[in-house]
């Protein structure tokens, strides 16, 4: 996917931005719905009592999505990426991730 | 004229950093979509805007999560038959309510995190790239596509949220007076 740059600012930066944002929302939103359907998930999230599951299926969010960010920056920040590739994966992610925290999704499942 | 703490609470939550991230992406938006002929060079105006969004972001969520759901969500207490310090249990005790957590806080505490992950990214690119993100037009648009999402996801929780504070207010925890006038 990645080659190396020719001259001027590369576009790895914002690609590894773009789709660990992407990451980052499909995460939330997969914990969230494995901690809707499993009790025992739905527990081992409860990393703050007064907050529930919530507080821990945000925090695991925010890991994913930060060390896949920092991982993605570090191996393309002075490289060019297929950005259309990136970009559609990245916005594709964050639909999915839309889809799964919609209420009336989750309880198709 | 008096007001909750826990009232007070959700007041610098929703109208404060919520309805603040809500004005302030519509103005972001427009700029980034003038941008199509001309894109945003981030001056120190545009950083100082866009650190501002993130920041409020992260307030309105953390704020939210850690600070005003808490009392919302809070148990019944056994034998408690008052459910107005309830809220959640208040909205549940009724079919004509029950949807406002079921679809409404159940939607909203989750898509609202996806305002400050969306925003961050927002920010960090335009501010790493400036003027020269006009020459990434895919990555460009798809930074634009997460800041509409993030607008939406705002405007999402922020919908909800009004609406389940006035079917079910998250009051208690101490009262501030704001003015002692009286009947005229």
């Amino acid at each position: 996917m990645s080659v190396e740059p020719k001259d001027g600012l590369t576009n790895g930066s914002a690609a590894a931005a773009v789709l660990a944002a992407g990451v980052g929302c499909l995460a939330l939103a997969v914990l969230a719905f494995a901690g809707d359907k499993s009790a025992a998930i739905k527990v081992g999230l409860n990393f703050y009592k007064p907050t529930g599951p919530l507080s821990g299926v945000t925090t695991l969010a925010l890991v994913v999505w930060v060390v896949v960010w920092v991982i993605l920056e570090v191996r393309w920040r002075s490289k060019t990426v297929a950005a259309g590739r990136v970009a559609g994966i990245g916005l594709g992610l964050l639909g999915l991730g839309l889809l799964l925290t919609f209420p009336p999704v989750v309880d198709l499942f | 004229m008096e007001i909750s703490v826990r009232g007070l609470w959700t007041l610098i939550h929703g109208m404060g950093f919520g309805a603040l991230y809500l004005l302030g992406c519509s103005g972001l938006l427009v700029e980034l979509f003038r941008g199509e002929a001309a894109a945003p060079v981030p001056g120190r105006f545009l950083r100082i805007y866009l650190l501002g969004m993130v920041v409020v972001a992260w307030f309105a969520v953390l704020s939210g999560t850690y600070v005003v759901y808490p009392w919302y969500r809070a148990a019944l207490p056994k034998g408690a038959t008052d459910l107005t310090q309830y809220p959640q249990r208040l909205l549940l005790a009724s079919p004509a309510t029950a949807g406002w957590h079921s679809l409404g806080m159940e939607w909203k505490e989750h898509v609202a995190w996806f305002v400050p992950i969306a925003m961050t990214m927002v920010a960090f690119v335009a501010m790493r790239y400036g003027s020269g993100l006009r020459a990434h037009s895919r990555l460009r648009a798809a930074v634009l596509g997460f800041a509409v999402v993030s607008f939406g996801a705002a405007g999402v929780a922020g919908f909800f949220g009004a609406m389940i504070d006035k079917v079910a207010p998250v009051q208690g925890g101490g009262t501030i007076m704001l003015s002692g006038g009286g009947e005229r």
